[in-house]
This record gives C-alpha cells, structure tokens and sequence, in this order.
C-alpha cells in the first residue's frame, strides 16, 4: 500500500465521525521505484491531506516531507522528488491502519489494506 | 487551419473468423471519444459529435463509413489508437463501376494527389473486397487497371512510404451473415492511419497468467480505455477490479490504475506468487497499480472531504448473472433478524466477515454516487449494465444521475435473453451537498428493503428461467424465432 492509497482511505464503520487519518502500524515497508511523473504530482498536490502523508511517511521511516507546503513549491525539482518518493514508492507491505476513534485494526497484508468491515460495523 | 481533406471513409476492422461483424453499436462512438481525446472538437461549442456519411446504398452496419475529421493528424492518431477501426484513408475517388471510379479518380484536384505520386516516393496498392476473395490475379488486373493514375515512384511492398487501397464491395448473392450489399461499389484512397494489429494478440487473454471467470476479453478492455479517454498520468479506478483486466489496458494507454474487490482472495493472493493480479501486469512490462485494495463498492472506505481525484472509472460490475454481487453486512440481512451479529472481541482479528448480496440497482447507484464524488468534473465514467431484452428490443431506460450525461449506449447480446450495454458518462457538473444527502438516503432505503430489491432485480432469474414463462409457450416462441431476420449483426 503506497501512502497516496493512504491518504484517501479512512474508517468508515457505523458512527464514526473521524475516521481520517488511519494510524500506521508499520511491519515492513518495501520501496518500488515508479516513474516520475510532474503532472500527475502537480495534480495530486492539492488532494493530498499534506499533515497525513507528512505522518504517515514518518511512521514509515521518511523524514524529509517540509512540515508546511505552498504551492510555490511545485516549481522546485527538489521538493517534487521527495514528494513523488513519499507518495509512491514506500508501501506499506505488512502492517496495519488503525482507526484513529475506536482503535479497529484494518490489517495490510502482502500490500493489500483490507477495507471490508464487519457485521456489525456497517 | 486544416488541410484540404476533411472527409475520411472508414474501414471498420475486419470481419471476423465467424463471418459476423462485430461490436457494431461500438465503432461510432469510439471514433467520437477518440476524436474528442485528440482534439478534434474546439473546446468552445458543445456539439460533441462528428459528421458521418453512410455510401451509396450501404446498410448502416456496412463497414465503410465516411467521417469529416478537421486534419490527417486527428485521423492518424484516432486510427492508431482505435480498436474498431481498421484504417482511415484520404479518398480519392469511388463509383458503381471501374468506369465511374476512374472518372472520379481522374476529376479529384492533382495538387491533392501529385505529392504522394512523385518519382522520389515508394508506394504499395492492396486491393481489398468485402464479402468474397478475390484472386491474386484479379488484383493484379485491378490494380493493372489503375495505370490512368501517374504512379511515378517505385512499387515497395514492404515499407512504402504511401499506401494506396482499392476496395471493392458487391452484392455477391450469398452474404455469409454480412450486412446486406444492395450495390457495388469501389473505393480508391490513401491511407492516412491504421490500427495498431499487434495490440490485440500482445494482451489477448489465453496467453494471460492470471484468469478470472469474468475477465473481461481484450478488445473490450481496451475498446473501454477509450471511451474513458485514457492518457497518459491520468489517474483511473476499477472499483470490481477481479483479475485486472480493464486497468492493464488503461495502463497500457499510459494510466495510473487504482482497483478494488471485495474478494479478498482475488485482490491480494491469486494463486500465488507469480499468478496474480501484479504478475499479470509484470507480463505486459506495464507499470503497478498504484493501489490495490479490498473495499466494498457499498460502503466505500474513502475519506469524507475526498472528492474528484479520479480522471476515468472504469469496470465491469457483478450483475448476478455470471458473477454475483456481494456487499458488507451479510448474515443479520439474510435471516432479516433486527439486531446485528455481534462478533466477540476475542474473534475479531481473524474474523472473516460474510457478505450479503448485492442487488443491481444497489450496486448501479453506489457506482454512480463514487462517481459523481469521485471523477474530476469532465471525468468519464464507462461501464457494463446488462438490460434483459424482449421482442429483439431493448428497454432503453438507463441509470441517470444529476452530475452525469450519457455519451454514448453500446449493446453487446449476450443471449436471446439478455444484452450488455456499454454505458459511457461524462461527469458534467460538481457534487453537491444535495446530491450527497438523497445519496444517503437512497442507501438506506436500500439497506431497510434489502430483501425487496434482491427479488425485484434479479437478472439472473430473467436470464436462466425456463423458455415458456419468458415467452408465453413453446410453439409461440419458435415461430417468433423463424421470423427473425438472418442477419443479426449485434450477435457475437
């Protein structure tokens, strides 16, 4: 699971009002790289939840997302570089999203998060 | 501002080994998404559509077609591109009889002609005929017949630079099941494209490692990657994505591809290491998807603020015929008892929720709510919805939805009883706050008449009920049958 897949997922069982970020319990992380793609970048930049993917990529071992973005950045080769690195090549091969209200384990296995709740959560 | 040559006749792919035209309903609009991708349409005006010319005296099912296009760049690219289309050519003239092809070969302008005449170029001449062979030397005599055209280059049957086609249509008296030909007729023309004939037996799925029972067959797939107009770093979703075989043909176009199933075993396992859904994309060099991911289309597990981040869905959705739907919440649904199963804490690791399952209209207004939420305004969203058809017709009553336009309807028949139809939207305006709340309450509804909605839109019922419930007795259905016309060009 890469930490664009991440950034779009929250808990979504019954009642839960803050369901967004899902903590990371992190087993093994691999890196695949991906081709660079600019445009792709420039077009996620302003969907990504920055604080999430920032998190995320340093409960996975990346530190060196900037705290704080504007959109000035884009222009910088640097900064697209180490976006595109922490969006799309760490994954998350083994672990866990854990819901930030109630705590639920969604298991991560062979990279695959596995979103499906039970009876009765839905 | 373009060239002289804005009307290009079409040859549809050719026909297959079964003597039937295929995927016919499939070709205009692929024509028009394609031209729309590379840009024939100015922006401005917003009759997306192209002016098409049926010849003189064809059946609309005939596999020439003339277009107006606005340049050759448009042409080649959409005939490089397309699926359906076997090439387009620049014509140079076509009549009744070698007679009047000559005159009207004879009467097109030479400053058209000339540049791909001169002494310097090489060029080839394939005589071509619908509906019979013609032998080698009877092409040889037609092409013979020609000389009036001032060929000055050298004859290179390998790589010429210019491709010429003669191409020869007649009512032969048998047909072989191809559309009706009341008429001869020939045409003479320079192919400015043609498709791309490697791409088909490159990704045909017998030679796919990892098969599913429903994978989709790859001229769809990749007919669907262009309805969703796919290109390169656009972001596309298969929310029933099985075995992957919609998103290898929209990465192959370039794509970054998203799936999920609710099948857990589908997503993540295969049948092991090197037969899964990522092996079948390392077979074709393609790049991974971005995501995989086990989520139920019902209860989809994205963020709330989350909103338009797919440029393209795409997929095939379970309609319980061949495969059947299942979402979340399975056995307190099935045995309609109130209170909700309870797994116990001590179970709740390992648990293996059950599903219930998932009724089409369900399943067609969840698809279309993450659609409207989830495609950028101008985002496609292209999928299968099966129709049960009577008297030959079908009910032409699609799902609609306030965020989207229908584009283009394409049947496929499946059985006499019932068709797919491809359905191809175009997400027009945003998601509201509004649309988003009858959303919600559309999901309870479903939730609180599950039971209901599972007996009323049961395909697989309709499909595999006996003949005589369908058709109101035996003999009636036979001689019904006896009256269908022989020629049944959506039949594949």
């Amino acid at each position: 699971m890469r930490l664009l897949t991440h950034n779009m997922l929250s808990s979504n069982i019954k009642g839960v009002t803050s369901g967004f970020p899902l903590r990371l319990e992190v087993e093994k992380v691999v890196e695949k790289q991906v081709d660079f793609n600019a445009d792709f970048l420039n077009n996620m930049f302003v969907k990504i939840e920055w604080k999430a993917l920032v998190d995320a990529s340093r409960a996975m071992g990346y530190a060196d997302l900037p705290d704080q973005t504007e959109p000035s950045m884009l222009d910088s080769d640097e900064f697209l570089k180490k976006f595109h690195h922490a969006l799309l090549e760490l994954h998350l091969e083994e672990g866990a999203l854990i819901c930030p209200e109630t705590g639920r384990r969604f298991p991560v296995n062979k990279g695959i998060p596995n979103m499906l709740l039970h009876e009765d959560e839905v | 501002m373009c060239g002289h040559v804005t009307v290009y006749p079409i040859r549809v792919k050719d026909i297959a080994s079964s003597c039937v035209l295929r995927l016919l309903d499939y070709r205009k609009p692929e024509v028009e998404s394609l031209a729309e991708l590379f840009g024939a349409f100015d922006s401005s005006a917003n009759h997306n559509s192209l002016e098409w010319r049926l010849p003189l005296h064809h059946h609309p099912d005939s596999p020439f077609h003339f277009v107006r296009l606005p340049s050759e760049d448009v042409a080649r690219n959409i005939a490089n591109r397309s699926i359906l289309v076997k090439g387009i050519y620049e014509p140079w003239g076509e009549g009744s009889s070698y007679e009047e092809l000559e005159e009207a070969i004879r009467a097109y302008p030479d400053e058209w002609k000339l540049p791909y005449l001169s002494s310097e170029s090489t060029f080839k001449i394939t005589v071509d005929s619908f509906g019979k062979v013609i032998s080698f030397q009877e092409q040889n005599d037609r092409i013979r017949g020609l000389s009036y055209i001032p060929f000055k280059g050298r004859v290179n049957l390998r790589n010429p630079e210019h491709k010429f086609w003669l191409m020869e249509t007649d009512n032969y008296g048998s047909n072989n099941g191809l559309p009706p030909i009341v008429q001869r007729r020939i045409f003479f023309g320079r192919e400015v494209g043609a498709a791309d004939r490697k791409l088909l037996p490159t990704y045909q799925l017998k030679s796919r490692t990892y098969l599913g029972p429903t994978a989709m067959d790859a001229e769809m797939a990749f007919l669907m990657a262009n309805q969703a107009l796919v290109t390169p770093g656009k972001l596309v979703y298969d929310p029933f994505v099985g075995t992957g075989s919609i998103l290898i043909a929209a990465s192959h176009f370039g794509a970054m591809t998203m799936g999920a199933d609710i099948d857990i075993r589908v997503v993540r396992d295969g049948r092991g290491p090197d037969c899964n859904v990522w092996s079948n994309f390392k077979q074709y060099g393609l790049p991974m998807p971005i995501s995989l991911l086990r989520a139920d289309n019902n209860l989809p597990p994205w963020r709330p603020g989350l909103r338009e981040v797919f440029d393209a869905i795409i997929c095939d959705p379970p309609y319980g015929v061949r495969a059947g739907g299942r979402k979340s919440g399975g056995r307190k649904l099935l045995k309609g008892t109130v209170g909700p199963y309870t797994v116990p804490d001590d179970k709740r690791t390992d648990h293996i929720p059950s599903t219930a399952p998932y009724s089409l209209v369900e399943c067609v207004h969840d698809l279309l709510d993450l659609a409207a939420r989830m495609l950028v305004v101008g985002g496609r969203l292209v999928f299968f919805y099966p129709v049960l058809r009577e008297d030959d017709s079908i009910d032409s009553h699609y799902p609609d939805h306030p965020c989207f336009k229908l584009v283009a309807s394409c049947e496929q028949i499946l059985s006499f009883r019932y068709s797919r139809v491809l359905l191809t939207m175009v997400k027009t305006g945003p998601y509201t706050e509004d649309i988003a709340e009858s959303a919600k309450m559309k999901h309870l509804e479903f939730k609180e008449n599950h039971l209901k909605w599972l007996e009323d839109g049961n395909l697989h019922s309709a499909v595999f009920s006996p003949a005589d419930a369908q058709l109101g007795g035996a003999s009636d259905s036979k001689s019904s049958k006896e009256l269908k016309p022989k020629y049944r060009g959506k039949y594949v």
